[in-house]
């Protein structure tokens, strides 16, 4: 025990149950999930989409659409359009959504409010 | 305005060498000096490891970019789109998208749970012991296969650059190669090959813009001109469409599908790359290294588009294929046909530069996971001091070293981002279904987790030593035998959703069950970051 020197004593005397059950870290983790599953779900369908139509459907995809630019360069394109555009809206959901009720309840743990009463085994550690 | 372009002629290189090797052997000795400045306090095993921490987001997202973008991005997706077309621009879309799962799912979450390894993670709140074991093993496994691309890559480069077209010049060009990035690591730890990564990055991504731009002024910054030219070298229209390569037939096709699945999982199981989370003191920084990374790279694989297609216009994709270093060799002689002897000296050692960088960054992953998983955690069962810990790294990154040296005479030749791919698909299947089960699955147990690990680890590496990559075809390593019973080059498509299904098989037959507060601190520790916030005071 104790091999991690960035565990603060607080955070290892911390009942992680008890902050587990809360309602504040159910919100946490029902905002992190209702956002991160759907969008890997619909970023996973669109590229396998496009990966399916590069592989079965290569007249459409070799439609010219401007000069010899086509639809499947144009698809690809959008492909990095789109993981961009997924980035930007993470870290502005996380940074609003996420962040302050996280940066909450870990004051709450590292002040002491959830310390394990009487408990003796300190130090429930990373290992 | 299209110029007809002038033949390259590749035996005009060798003249070249000099130049060349001037370049290389500045950029080592800049580079080397920045090592060695950078570990004047490498002293504890957070040091060498996890560079203390001391990373801001933007360093370390250049870092990974510099990790992530190796040979196989730069040599490797610039042949294959100048030869197959469209069909190498896929490796791009794929390298890139996968991204997002490692933001999404997997970065943050698992920079407030570990401490320098993935092994950390995974065996937070299931059994140390086997699962400490088997994550080591796949890590090592995934580095190894990663040296392998990076080592072959060296040989190609060289074989260009000095005509050296025999087996025992190419061999002993990969030994130099081995032994320069020996001593990387061993001098430098986790702080100087970041810096390394930073410096080499930047250089990277230059050294691509300037020729992108190039290419494009050529063909007055109008990409549909471009791709007429590409088509109109390779006498070809469907260099522009996909289906050149994967297209022939049914089991190609399922081939392709089986890449896409491969790379788009691949990088959020990558031990370098999941190791690089930790040298950053926060999650924050952790999520802002990853979107950082994510415009470099994205910017970087556009860039790959048009050297590509322009390396197939300008240069002709039989000079490229009859170049010694074969299809590696477009990039370096793109470079040569632009500015000639002067670019693609610079070229040429920034592509040197990025192979030895890689191998330092693998290198420092495989022996950290020896050393902290293996040696102190299984051998000395966790009362090894950290001092003793780092000389157990120190000598495993030998170790490794001369291991990827004979690996990579052996995989001399073969394209590396195939290569690479082969990596993606063996971290895939052996780390990211325990990954995404022990981050999100509250009933996940040691057996699944086992179960999944060595499942998918042994049915991707068997799939590929009994697949057209290892015997039975014209590029096979083997090519006087033929085993190859399994149709596909790369085995993503079966080996990804084995180890899914065996992780959950092996969890709902556990009759043990998990420490419930175990699964409850981390669960709290991954959202919140309690107890990761603050990096260790040096």
């Amino acid at each position: 025990m104790g091999n991690d020197a960035r565990t603060p004593a607080a955070a290892a005397s911390a009942d992680f149950e008890e902050v587990q059950a809360t309602q504040q870290f159910k919100e946490l983790r029902k905002r992190h999930r209702s956002f991160v599953f759907p969008m890997a779900l619909a970023f996973l369908l669109w590229y396998f989409a496009y990966v399916i139509l590069a592989a079965y459907a290569v007249d459409f995809m070799s439609t010219k659409v401007w000069g010899n630019i086509n639809v499947g360069l144009i698809m690809g394109l959008l492909q990095f359009v789109t993981t961009f555009g997924i980035t930007g809206w993470y870290v502005s959901y996380s940074n609003r959504r996420l962040d302050p009720i996280a940066a909450d309840i870990r004051h709450g743990i590292e002040g002491h409010e959830y310390d394990k009463s009487g408990s003796s085994t300190l130090g429930g550690g990373t290992k | 305005m299209i110029t007809i372009p002038a033949a390259v002629d590749v035996a005009a290189l060798k003249d070249t060498t000099l130049l060349n090797m001037g370049i290389f052997a500045l950029f080592v000795a800049v580079t080397m000096v920045i090592v060695l400045r950078a570990s004047r306090n490498n002293k504890t095993a957070a040091d060498y490891y996890a560079a203390g921490r001391s990373f801001t987001g933007s360093q370390n997202g250049t870092a990974i970019a510099g990790d992530y973008l190796s040979a196989a991005s730069f040599l490797g997706i610039t042949g294959a789109i100048a030869i197959n077309g469209y069909d190498g621009f896929m490796y791009s879309i794929g390298f890139l998208v996968a991204w997002l799962v490692a933001l999404l799912l997997v970065a943050e979450l698992l920079r407030n749970t570990g401490k320098y390894t993935m092994a950390d993670v995974l065996s937070f709140r299931l059994r140390q012991r086997p699962v400490r074991i088997a994550a080591a093993i796949s890590t090592l496994a995934v580095c190894f296969f990663y040296l392998l691309a990076q080592m072959a890559g060296a040989g190609s480069l060289i074989s260009l650059l000095l005509g050296i077209s025999d087996w025992g010049g190419q061999a002993l060009v990969i030994i130099v190669v081995g032994a320069l990035m020996i001593m990387y690591v061993l001098i430098g730890g986790m702080k100087g090959t970041t810096w390394v990564q930073i410096i080499k990055a930047c250089l990277l991504i230059a050294g691509a813009a300037v020729m992108t731009l190039w290419v494009l002024a050529i063909y007055g910054f109008n990409l549909s001109s471009l791709l007429g030219g590409a088509a109109e070298a390779a006498n070809n229209p469907a260099v522009l469409n996909p289906g050149l390569q994967y297209g022939k037939t049914e089991t190609s096709k399922l081939d392709f599908m089986s890449l896409a699945l491969a790379l788009v999982l691949g990088t959020a199981a990558l031990p370098h790359v999941l190791m690089r989370f930790y040298t950053v003191p926060t999650a924050k920084e952790a999520r802002k290294s990853v979107v950082w990374s994510i415009w470099l790279i994205g910017l970087f694989y556009i860039f790959t588009l048009v050297l590509g297609y322009g390396a197939a216009a300008l240069v002709g994709a039989d000079t490229i294929k009859g170049a010694p270093g074969g299809v590696n060799s477009a990039a370096p002689l793109l470079a040569f046909h632009l500015g000639g002897p002067l670019l693609l000296g610079f070229i040429s050692a920034v592509a040197f530069a990025t192979i030895l960088a890689v191998v330092a960054g693998l290198t420092i992953t495989a022996a950290a996971s020896f050393a902290h998983d293996i040696y102190a955690n299984v051998i000395a069962k966790g009362k090894a001091d950290a001092e003793t810990e780092v000389k157990v790294a120190r000598r495993t990154v030998i170790v490794i070293g001369v291991l990827a040296i004979l690996g990579g005479i052996f995989a001399n030749g073969q394209n590396v981002a195939f290569l690479v791919a082969l990596a993606f698909a063996v971290a895939a299947s052996a780390n990211l279904p325990t990954i995404i089960y022990s981050l999100f699955w509250r009933r996940f147990t040691t057996q699944g987790a086992v179960w999944s690990m060595y499942g998918g680890l042994a049915s991707a590496i068997i799939l590929i030593a009994l697949s057209p990559v290892v015997s039975g075809g014209a590029t096979s390593m083997i090519k006087d035998a033929n085993f190859a019973v399994f149709p596909l080059s790369n085995p993503g498509i079966v080996s990804i959703p084995l180890a899914f299904l065996l992780g959950w098989l092996g969890t709902v037959l556990d009759k043990r069950q998990e420490d419930p507060s175990k699964q409850a601190e981390m669960e709290v520790r991954s959202l919140t970051g309690v107890g990761a916030e603050k990096a260790v005071e040096h």
